[in-house]
């Protein structure tokens, strides 16, 4: 394989690491793309690359600061120009590196990092944590332990000039730690940046609602929303599939009257699809204050997904918050929820009231209420009569609980009560559950 | 690398390099970035459609329109919509001349098969004639069939393929990566010159991975200042260098506000052209407010923006 052919399969490597999917069939793409432009313009080869293989704007993004990383020269920090008069020359049969070392040759010795880094497999890197053990692999294979013993030999000859050379060398060696410290974290930023962050966002879809630490507040943000437009997009899929249906016998025959019974015109089957209407009644309590951050997040990006979308929160009363979510962006938004109804105690009772007399005449068959909650109503009255009738009228009742299965019914829980008006009543703590369940919401809606 | 060039509307002079590409463009009165040039030569170099995205106004139609003009192709013109299947965007049958064909066909073999002896020798006979029923004179083109006929080539634009189902899509790919059709009563129909295709998207929805997969990716940015401004002198030729300067620079500053509609390039040459019909010379608050409605489209934008004109204006001084 001709050298520059192998660097671009090195950097689409890399771009995979970024997150820049590139099929076996786009590598080809790039590698004629490459054909055609040369790599004699530097912008020309960007461009064209960028073009065949960053397929959305966030990819043309990482593509551009991949490119430039991987494309970076790494500035050389001594030049030759540093040999002195009288510079120490390495004493015949010393190991190469000592040679390259002293005679301060940058070509030689970024060669043989490189080459090292290739034998070690610094390009694997996947985790930023395997940084130090990589760089220090690297050097070994550099011949750093010939290195050292040559420095202990000369401390140990213990002449002036031994000494100024062991000095000399063992400086050198520091500045070539820091070099090949910096080129392992080239490398990391490379190859190792996406895998780790999937790493995390696996980890935290599992993680519990109520246990995220603020550190990882923005990632999760993020990730409610990359799953929001997950199902955004499926479930975009699940309204158009019924398009077409069966031959419409009646209307066809009836079209071909026109044409003496020819029939011209073919009418087919069309089935109407019910668009999903979703009430949601999230509780914003103090018992589930830390879960429901997440629970009106996802409520707020659901609400950029499904059209129609009925969104209350509540404490001791109800209160319908579309206005917020549909007029305040998503930080303002919660925030404001939560200021409007938040961290006060809980009342299932008339929170419930309050969502029939708003909402009650809008329940219908095709209508699904979601509700998020703990069930724990401090011991007032839960209303199991107008739980029930939200249930008689309502498609289905799904309920989700923070809590786990065996703590319902128990204390001021009423959960289980509650669990049986429900058509489903589960417990929902991750963000996984959050995103299955509510996809299950709209599968059931979309299948006929 | 040029004398490998295939023959048809590739081998214009104008695609020779991206340099070429930006000065043709220009001439044809497209402001065209590294960018957007790129893409169109490796469009035509490697013959792959190219997916165009962007927010709306940004050029995304445009440019296929000006690259036809440039290539001095035909351009052939697919609108997408919900609901729009092949019968609309490739083929369809003559169903009234295909009635026809069969009236005529059952008098002819009436005749024909009158002095057959036996059931087996009609039937003989009935298989003996050509069956022209579906055959390409019967055959209703519609703009994906005509791209793919036109003799020289064509430039193909099929404009909000994110508006479309996925099953049409699906139905693209075949034509994207191949440049041929198949109709299960005919065959496959394939192009002669292959034409240039760009499809524009707004994002309505995420496309298909395969689509994309298919497609060289060409995102269209909001410009900057200098090329916005190349943008408007080159649309609205009898503008003043200072008015135009001061417009761009207002815009550009109106863009760093959190609006529900960002002005995009098509605004900004609006602007500019009601600025010229008002005989403006220079922007004051007055002329801003009267005109703000043609560069923001929403009410709540324009209640926004108003208090803040002034102090806007002084930014772009």
């Amino acid at each position: 394989m001709e050298p520059m052919q192998h660097t671009l399969e090195s950097f689409l490597r890399a771009l995979r690491a970024h997150d820049v999917r590139v099929s076996p069939a786009e590598a080809i793409d790039a590698h004629r793309a490459a054909a055609e432009v040369g790599y004699g313009d530097r912008t020309l080869l960007k461009d064209a690359l960028c073009v065949t293989l960053a397929k959305t704007a966030e990819e043309v993004d990482r593509f551009d600061s991949c490119f430039d990383t991987f494309f970076a020269r790494a500035p050389s920090e001594r030049s030759r120009d540093r040999s002195r008069p009288g510079e120490l020359e390495a004493p015949p049969g010393s190991p190469d590196l000592a040679s390259q070392l002293l005679a301060g040759d940058e070509a030689a010795l970024a060669q043989a990092m490189e080459a090292s880094a290739a034998r070690v497999g610094a390009g694997e890197i996947r985790l930023t944590s395997q940084r130090n053990l990589l760089t220090r692999r690297m050097l070994d294979d550099m011949g750093l332990r010939e290195l050292e013993a040559m420095i202990q030999a000369l401390r140990a000859a213990g002449g002036p000039r031994d000494e100024a050379l062991a000095g000399r060398l063992a400086e050198r060696r520091a500045a070539l730690f820091v070099q090949a410290a910096a080129f392992v974290e080239r490398q990391s930023r490379l190859y190792a940046s996406e895998s780790g962050r999937r790493m995390r966002d696996a980890l935290l879809a599992k993680q519990s609602l109520t246990a995220v630490e603020p550190e990882d507040f923005r990632a999760m943000e993020a990730l409610v929303r990359r799953m929001s437009k997950r199902l955004a997009t499926r479930y975009a899929r699940k309204r158009h599939q019924a398009h077409k249906g069966k031959l419409d016998v009646r209307k066809t025959i009836r079209r071909s009257m026109g044409h003496g019974g020819i029939p011209f015109e073919v009418v087919w089957k069309t089935e109407t699809l019910h668009k999903p209407k979703i009430a949601v009644l999230c509780d914003v309590s103090r018992s589930v204050a830390s879960a429901a951050q997440f629970l009106l997040l996802f409520l707020y990006s659901l609400n950029e997904v499904v059209e129609r979308l009925d969104a209350y929160a509540f404490s001791d009363r109800a209160v319908n918050v579309n206005d917020l979510l549909d007029d305040e962006k998503v930080d303002d938004a919660i925030t404001l929820v939560m200021a409007r109804v938040g961290f006060r105690p809980t009342d299932y009772g008339r929170s419930l009231d309050d969502f029939l007399d708003a909402q009650g005449s809008k329940l219908d068959r095709r209508t699904t209420v979601i509700i998020l909650g703990d069930g724990r109503s401090n011991y007032a009255d839960p209303r199991l009569d107008l739980m029930r009738a939200i249930n008689d009228r309502a498609r289905s009742v799904i309920w989700l609980n923070p809590e786990p299965e065996t703590y319902w019914g128990q204390g001021d829980s009423k959960m289980d009560a509650y669990g049986r008006f429900s058509t489903v009543a589960k417990t929902c703590n991750t963000l996984g559950q959050l995103e299955r369940i509510i996809e299950d919401v709209l599968r059931t809606y979309m299948s006929r | 690398m040029t004398d490998s060039l295939p023959a048809g509307s590739h081998g214009h002079p104008a695609l020779a390099s991206v340099e070429t590409i930006i000065a043709g463009l220009a001439s044809v009165g497209y402001i065209a970035s590294r960018r957007i040039a790129t893409a169109l030569f490796m469009a035509t170099h490697l013959q792959k459609p190219v997916l165009v995205e962007g927010v709306a106004g940004v050029g995304k139609t445009e440019l296929a329109l000006c690259a036809a003009a440039l290539l001095g192709l035909p351009l052939i013109r697919l609108q997408c919509y919900e609901g729009l299947d092949e019968s609309k965007a490739l083929y369809e049958w003559k169903y009234g001349k295909q009635l026809l064909y069969t009236q005529i066909l059952k008098d002819h073999m009436g005749a024909s098969l009158t002095g057959a002896p036996d059931m087996a020798t009609a039937m003989e006979r009935l298989h003996g004639t050509g069956d022209l029923f579906f055959s390409e004179p019967f055959l209703e083109p519609r703009p994906l069939l005509n791209a793919l006929r036109e003799p020289g080539g064509a430039v193909l634009l099929i404009d909000e393929i994110d508006k479309s189902d996925e099953a049409f899509e699906a139905f693209l790919l075949e034509m994207l990566s191949a440049f041929q059709v198949s109709i299960p009563e005919i065959g496959v129909i394939k192009a002669t010159t292959p034409p240039v295709v760009f499809l524009t998207s707004n994002n309505v929805r995420d496309l298909g991975d395969a689509l994309k997969r298919r497609c060289l990716h060409l995102h269209i940015p909001l410009p900057d200042q200098g090329l916005e401004e190349k943008i408007v002198a080159a649309r609205v030729p009898g503008i003043e260098a200072s008015l135009r300067t001061e417009l761009v620079r207002f815009v550009q500053s109106l863009r760093t506000l959190d609006l529900r509609k960002l002005p995009s390039i098509s605004e900004t040459v609006d602007w500019a052209r009601a600025l010229i019909l008002l005989h403006a010379g220079a922007l004051d608050a007055e002329l801003v407010r009267e005109t703000l409605n043609v560069l923001l489209k929403f009410e709540a934008d324009i209640v926004a923006v108003e208090p803040r004109i002034g102090e806007l204006i002084s930014i772009g001084a």
